[in-house]
Order: structure tokens, then C-alpha cells, then sequence
């Protein structure tokens, strides 16, 4: 590619020349407003219900029934924040969140790569079935009742490691892995034997510390995952409040606040419980601020998964 | 990006396997790696309890299940549940709701990430590129019920700014109960689906363009082609072969048109447009407990899913495209 470079003018400079001389001088200059134009609304579609939630969440709960918060609040207030912390219960489901998001994503982790690892060694015997027993999982799945017996039958039912252990492992994310231990010098792992490691050992100590930026990936994203989930809260501890998650929490509050016609009703002073149900506090800005709550995690990793899934945009790009 | 590295591992031929010579398990073999079978038989073991097991529970769409009696005990009805199903007005109705909605879905997803990545495409500052894509990828982190919540709000009657902004426009003379009637449920869904997923979408067309040959679009310069021109004829067949990949997988997924955001979004007065199958199965299954009925209305599901995923890849692989198996 510098080779190239040196030899002719490189693509970019031969786009510039033409394009002045192009089309008219009117055309690249509509186009280009048109675009900028595109994006700023997409921009600001993307992010106008986030500012606002935030507004709402940091507003007096009384005054944001009377309309108009937009980009800011009105009338500044805590209390929102106060009363949901307040009864515990959001708090728990907090932690219970929290517990779930780190624990699945360790143990997914660690199992996920640990049978990558095993299904990339061309020598194992049973690596064909195994991994074809894997695969199949990613086209089918036996549906919503089948899935409810057998957690059941598991005795799962309204215990925390029904939020773990239906999901410790993901084919997807097992390929994705091998795939990129498929890429570590098969001489490395051959040194280690030779030094009279066995398997487990070269996986622990070669292995896995070799594959640490795609890890760092798939781990962000099981993470979100199990942040998010709500649905089997919904279906298999919703009878024990005190597993409840943060997600749940704030469906069954967005279910509870929205009357018949789908719209958010907006009467006064029904708070999370009696006790904080003062009329400072509506549905509708407790809402807003579990959303703030449920979101701000996943706004911090934010930046940091950034690093990695913009990584394929970059490896394209050296080629101009 | 692991969507790419995906493809890369299944779009195989899968002649070259067979042609391997299999090594005969030996004893000798297996003492040898015994290490790799305990990291990998109990996993093993493990999905095929969570996995496979399961699937034992779909003998209950061909018996008249009740809870209280043993398998031996349960009456075996044959293909009475699912003559039962497509005989059901409530079924056929939840079954066009998913079909259509899956294809809305679809289409829109499609065409929209493809479009967004040709316009981002055309953004020569590098900096501004990444703030528009940083932004547009952020609504993907968020849950179903976090989105949905902020779709509710923005299209509420009470100051929902969808409302407010057609007002001021004067596209509208009065707020429209925009969640209350079934001919807007669709479109919402589309649209919130847009919403969620278009940045993220693009992702992986904007490494396509970015592995496209310059050579090409300079050939194209010199015989003339303005910017249309190049985006018609160089960099839509250049990012052919991924929309088709794409295609494939999604078309396996059109009857998974959801779950999460029709059950969040609707509500007594748009439950003909809004329920899907999903739905269906859990109001059936588990709050009616017709648990026969309802088994067969996910096998149903699976069984289509699985179907178009291999007609998907047949008709591709027969235009000698791209495929996935």
C-alpha cells in the first residue's frame, strides 16, 4: 500500500481532483447540506428521549404533569431519586441485578472459551460432535413451555440461578472464540507441552490470557445481555419480590402507569409505596428516574466497548 | 464485528470436512485426552439438558396434557391441537400479526441500515463520523423495556413530543392517540425497531464498504460516474454478498417478529394487531395453563423458522450466491 502511495497519487487524491471539476460545483454542495442535515436529525432523534427522561427525572414530579420539560427541568428536585431508594425495594433489585450481570458474565466467560478451546484442538477426538451438538442450538430452540417444565423440574422456580444457569453458555459466542484461538501460533501451545503442560494448564495460563480483546468484547455484551433481561424474572421468580430485577421493577411499573388506552396516565401522588407516596412523587417521574437508574451501567461501559466495536471500521479503513 | 468473524467460520463448504480421514477412538486415545474431555463432556452434558431435553416436552401438542397425571396416564389426542390451531380465528389473527411485523421489520431494518451506511459512508471527516455512529449505536444497549417506555412517552396525547412536534408543523390539527388504534401499531413497531437498531445495524455494511477495492471507484471516476452513479454500480455490489448472508439469517427470524415490544407496547384497545405468537403462547401456556395449545402453537413456530432458514439458503446457494450451511 505505501509502495502505491509513493509511486501514483493515492485514491484520495484522485477523488479531490475530480470532484471539483465533476458533476458542477451546485451538486456536491446540496448533497452534502442534505447529509448533514440527515444526520443532525438523526442525532437528535437518537438523543432528544434521553434528555428528556433525564429532565423529567431531575423535575419536580407535580410540575412535569403540567407540560413543557423538554431539554431541562423546571423546578429542580432530588425526591424523585430519594423515593425510590427509599422503600429498598428498587435497591434490592438493584443488587439483585448487579449479582446476576457479574456472575453470569464470569462464569460464561470462563466455560464459553474453556470449550472453545477444547473444540479448536484438531487432535481431540469427540471435537466434531460436540461441536455439532453446539451449532444446532443456534437454529432451534423448544419454545416457552417445554424451556418452563423443565425449570421446573429443576427445582429453578423461584430461586437466583434460574438467572445463571439456563444461560452459562453461547454457541454464538463459542465460535467467535475459536475462531480467535484459531489465530494463536500453534507453536506456542506446542512449547507449553513440550514444558509438560496438560490441556487445562495451557488453557489457563496460554490460552486465556491470549485471549483477552475478543474476550473483553464478548464479555461487554453478556454482560448488557444479562443486565437487561427481564423476561425470565417475569416468567420464573415473579413470585418472590425479593429477586426481582431492576428491568422488571421498571416494566412493571411502566405496565402499572400506563392506563387502557396505552397512554401514561398522569394522576397524583401514587408513588411506589404508601409510605413515600407523597404528592411530590408521580409515576411518571419515578419512571424517568429508574430509567436513568437501569441505564446509567450500561452509559459507563459505554465508552469502553466503544474501544472494541469500532475496531472493524479501523482494520477497513488502512486499506485506502 | 463477531458477526463478520461468524460468517467467516460458517460460510465453509461443507464438502471439505467430509473428505478428512476420522483417526479410530482408542482407549489409548482417550486416556491420552482426558483433560479436554472433562473441559468439554460435562459442558456438553450441560446443553444437552438445557437444550436438547426440553425438546421431550413437545410430545405435549399431541397429547391432551394435564399437569396432575404421569406420562403413561396423559391422553394422546394426534394432530387435534394443531387442527385446532389453524382452524382458530385467534390464531390466524396472531399469525398474520407476525408475519406482518416480522416483514416490516425486515424490510425496514434492511433498507434503513443500508441507507444509513451509504450516507455515513459519504461523511469525509473522519470525526464527525464517529460521533454520528457513537450516537446511533447507543439505543442498542438499551432493554426492550427502557425503549419502550420512552416510545410510550414521546407518542403519549400529554405532551409526547411526537404529538407536539406534528402540531407545530401543522401536520395535524389535534394529538392523535397514536398507541390506541390498530392501524398505527405496526408502524410503531417498525419504527421503534428502527430506532433501537439502525446505527448498530450499519456496523457491519460500513467494514464491508471500508474492504472494498479504491481501484474500483477510481476506474469508475474516469469513466465518468458521478456519486449515485458509484454508489449504484460499485459499492451496493460490492456489499452484495453481506446483504445476502444477512438476508439469510434474518429471513430464519421473520416469525420471531417479537415478543418484548408487542407485549410492552400493547394494549386492550390494538390486541388484534399487537399480539404475536409469543404472545399467544404465553397467555395459552402459562396464564391459562392450555399447555397442548400452546406447545403447538411454539413447535409451529420453530418448525417454520427452521423451514424458511433452509429454503433461504436453497434459493441463494441455487443463484450462486452467498449461503450460511
Amino acid at each position: 500500500m505505501m509502495d502505491n502511495r509513493q509511486i501514483s497519487p493515492g485514491p484520495k487524491a484522485g477523488y479531490t481532483v475530480k470532484r471539483s471539476l465533476g458533476t458542477g460545483r451546485l451538486e456536491p454542495i446540496l448533497f452534502t447540506s442534505f447529509n448533514t442535515l440527515f444526520m443532525v436529525c438523526l442525532v437528535v432523534v437518537t438523543l432528544y428521549p434521553f434528555i428528556n427522561t433525564i429532565a423529567v427525572s431531575f423535575n419536580e414530579g407535580n410540575d412535569t404533569i403540567r407540560g413543557g420539560i423538554y431539554l431541562w427541568p423546571r423546578e429542580w428536585t432530588f425526591q424523585n431519586y430519594r423515593a425510590i431508594f427509599a422503600t429498598g425495594t428498587i435497591f434490592d433489585a438493584f443488587l439483585v441485578s448487579v449479582a446476576r450481570t457479574v456472575i453470569s458474565t464470569i462464569l460464561n466467560i470462563f466455560l464459553t472459551t474453556m470449550l472453545a478451546y477444547t473444540l479448536s484442538r484438531r487432535e481431540y477426538v469427540f471435537r466434531q460432535p460436540i461441536t455439532v451438538i453446539f451449532v444446532l442450538t443456534m437454529y432451534f430452540s423448544a419454545g416457552l413451555i417445554p424451556n418452563y417444565f423443565l425449570i421446573k423440574d429443576l427445582h429453578l422456580l423461584n430461586s437466583f440461578w434460574v438467572y445463571i444457569f439456563p444461560s452459562m453458555i453461547s454457541a454464538f459466542n463459542m465460535i467467535v472464540i475459536r475462531t480467535y484461538i484459531g489465530t494463536i501460533p500453534e507453536s506456542l501451545l506446542e512449547s507449553a507441552k513440550i514444558d509438560g503442560a496438560g490441556d487445562f494448564r495451557i488453557f489457563m495460563r496460554v490460552v486465556f490470557p491470549l485471549c483477552k480483546p475478543v474476550l473483553a468484547t464478548i464479555a461487554l455484551f453478556v454482560a448488557v445481555g444479562a443486565w437487561n433481561s427481564w423476561f425470565d424474572a417475569f416468567i420464573y421468580t415473579s413470585s418472590r419480590q425479593n429477586l426481582s430485577t431492576l428491568q422488571y421493577e421498571l416494566m412493571k411499573l411502566l405496565s402499572s402507569t400506563m392506563n387502557s388506552n396505552g397512554n401514561p396516565t398522569v394522576q397524583n401522588g401514587v408513588g411506589m409505596d404508601q409510605n413515600s407516596a407523597r404528592a411530590m412523587v408521580t409515576p411518571l417521574s419515578i419512571r424517568a428516574a429508574i430509567t436513568v437508574v437501569a441505564s446509567v451501567p450500561i452509559l459507563l461501559v459505554y465508552p469502553f466497548m466503544q474501544k472494541y466495536f469500532v475496531v472493524g471500521l479501523n482494520v477497513g479503513s488502512v486499506k485506502e | 464485528m463477531d458477526e463478520t468473524l461468524e460468517i467467516d467460520t460458517v460460510v465453509r463448504h461443507p464438502k471439505k470436512n467430509r473428505k478428512k480421514k476420522k483417526k479410530p477412538i482408542t482407549w489409548r486415545l482417550i486416556k491420552n485426552q482426558n483433560q479436554l474431555i472433562w473441559m468439554s463432556v460435562p459442558l456438553m452434558l450441560y446443553i444437552i439438558l438445557f437444550a436438547y431435553v426440553p425438546v421431550w416436552g413437545w410430545t405435549m401438542a399431541f397429547q391432551n396434557y394435564k399437569p396432575a397425571k404421569s406420562f403413561g396416564e396423559q391422553e394422546w389426542v394426534g394432530l387435534k391441537q394443531f387442527r385446532f390451531l389453524f382452524t382458530d380465528d385467534n390464531f390466524i389473527r396472531v399469525l398474520r400479526n407476525t408475519l406482518a411485523m416480522g416483514l416490516i421489520n425486515l424490510i425496514l431494518g434492511f433498507v434503513t441500515a443500508i441507507v444509513l451506511a451509504l450516507l455515513l459512508n459519504e461523511i469525509k471527516k473522519v470525526f464527525w463520523k464517529r460521533t454520528v455512529q457513537t450516537i446511533s449505536y447507543l439505543p442498542h444497549f438499551l432493554s426492550w423495556i427502557i425503549v419502550t417506555g420512552i416510545v410510550a412517552t414521546s407518542l403519549s396525547i400529554n405532551d409526547g413530543i411526537v404529538n407536539i412536534v406534528l402540531m407545530k408543523l401543522h401536520l395535524i390539527k389535534e394529538p392523535i392517540l397514536w398507541l390506541s388504534e390498530g392501524k398505527y401499531f405496526w408502524g410503531i413497531v417498525g419504527a421503534s425497531h428502527v430506532w433501537k437498531e439502525v446505527g448498530w445495524n450499519t456496523i457491519i455494511y460500513l467494514a464491508a464498504i471500508a474492504s472494498i477495492d479504491p481501484a474500483l471507484y477510481e476506474a469508475a471516476e474516469i469513466d465518468g460516474a458521478n456519486r449515485y452513479k458509484k454508489m449504484m454500480f460499485v459499492t451496493l455490489p460490492g456489499i452484495k454478498a453481506t446483504i445476502v448472508i444477512l438476508m439469510i439469517m434474518s429471513i430464519g427470524h421473520v416469525l420471531e417478529a417479537g415478543f418484548e415490544v408487542q407485549y410492552l407496547l400493547g394494549n386492550g384497545l390494538v390486541v388484534d394487531w399487537a399480539e404475536t405468537i409469543d404472545i399467544f403462547v404465553l397467555k395459552y401456556g402459562l396464564a391459562q395453563g392450555n399447555y397442548s395449545l400452546a406447545t403447538a402453537g411454539g413447535i409451529f413456530k420453530t418448525v417454520v423458522s427452521v423451514t424458511l432458514l433452509l429454503m433461504a439458503n436453497g434459493i441463494s446457494k441455487r443463484l450462486g450466491e452467498e449461503r450460511l450451511l
